[in-house]
């Protein structure tokens, strides 16, 4: 298991948290805050090593459209890059109702 | 496929199975009744699991609910299969347990609770190993005492099945309901096999396992209260009529001396058949042996 942990310049405030899927094999959870800081972080446990790059261009470009101030908990077990980036817009979808 | 089994309702069921933990707790509660207790964002997750290079999951695969069903109170526990197969570690443990122990306290405050657990689970969660046994231990526990006052309803729709340990939990509890999908057994079919060799058991022999560990056998031979289908108001009907019922005069696992007398009853030099099972130890049998 891996973590990694990112930060992305963000300024809207968020009002609601959300929580996403389930700790499964090709699957992963997002719990997704509304946070204080000027900043958003995001904290990734996964059960495949060795995949920062990808994390981090899955997350630029989740990040290139979202510009919520959010704390980010993904705990993944070999989500593909495309499930990543569905349960994130899943998550920002249930704080947004 | 004959046509006495089509089932032209079929397209118009909201599937249970498809549903995930949260979400099947939430579907057996009246309608804006339900709220999650120690939910994912109390963290209270597995502290072993990474030690050992698992990824966690917030909730530890354990989802409690407390709302109303039928106009009454009640806790749900829904375990997620998809988790670690539904295993039960030292904090999934723990949150069933405290569900169980709060709707017992309630119960002896005069306010009647009635307790649901949807078990799709593995048994014991091997990374815990004698914490994930000593939690199966308080369940059971925990069942007892709360079976005398109020029923507790187990619920194993699939595709997990319900095994192992929490196998023990589901016969303790007052009602069982089963779909045809579900498997029940204390020992898995892989474990069987590991253990005995292909010959006693073929683990990939579906029709085999579901021949012996499925819904619909346990239902025949009396083991289970209920058999529904794959439909979100059928197993949501089902915990509404049990929860009318009440407390069983007789709980299936107090029958000790029927259950013994069965095992002695049976001729094991030769094989049996599943269905010869059905016919010597029937829902019809079970009922006249219960009087």
């Amino acid at each position: 298991m891996e973590q990694i942990e990112f930060d992305y310049p963000a300024k809207r405030k968020v009002s609601r948290r959300a929580h996403v899927g389930v700790v499964g094999s090709g699957d992963l959870e997002v719990l997704l805050e509304p946070a204080d800081a000027g900043s958003s972080h995001v904290i990734i446990r996964t059960s495949v090593d060795g995949f920062r790059d990808t994390w981090k261009a899955v997350l630029d470009r989740f990040f290139a459209k979202y510009d919520g101030v959010v704390r980010i908990e993904i705990n993944d077990v070999g989500a593909t890059p495309g499930s990543v980036l569905l349960r994130l817009e899943q998550a920002v979808e249930a704080s947004e109702q | 496929m004959s046509d006495e089994r089509y089932d032209a309702n079929f397209i118009h069921r909201q599937s249970f199975i498809e549903l995930d933990a949260r979400e099947r707790a939430k579907a057996l509660f009246d309608p804006g009744t339900s709220r999650e207790l120690a939910g994912p964002f109390d963290r209270m997750e597995s502290p072993w699991l990474p030690m050992q290079g698992v990824t966690p999951q917030a909730d530890d695969g354990c989802v409690v609910m407390k709302g109303k069903i039928s106009g009454q109170a009640a806790v749900v526990v829904a375990l997620e299969g998809a988790f670690q197969g539904g295993s039960m570690g030292e904090v999934s443990g723990a949150k069933l347990t405290t569900a169980l122990d709060l709707a017992c306290a309630d119960n002896e405050k005069g306010i009647p609770t009635s307790a649901v657990m949807l078990l799709e689970t593995g048994g014991v969660r091997l990374q815990e190993a004698n914490l994930g046994l000593a939690a199966i231990a308080e369940i059971m526990a925990s069942i007892l005492t709360l079976r005398k006052y109020a029923p507790v309803i187990s619920i194993t729709a699939g595709t997990v099945g319900c095994f192992g340990g929490m196998s023990l939990a589901a016969g303790l509890s007052s009602y069982i309901i089963l779909t045809r999908e579900a498997r029940l057994g204390l020992n898995g079919p892989e474990v069987i096999e590991q253990e005995s060799g292909v010959d006693e058991f073929d683990s990939s022999d579906r029709a085999l396992i579901w021949a012996i560990h499925g819904g619909e056998q346990r239902y025949a031979t009396g083991l289970a209260d209920a058999l529904v289908d794959d439909d979100t108001q059928q197993v949501a009907d089902a915990v509404r009529r049990f929860i009318a019922k009440g407390v069983p005069p007789v709980h299936r696992s107090s029958q000790v001396a029927l259950y013994r007398n069965r095992i002695a009853a049976l001729d094991t030099s030769r094989q049996w058949e599943p269905k010869e099972l059905r016919a010597t130890w029937g829902t019809s049998s079970f009922a006249e042996e219960k009087q």
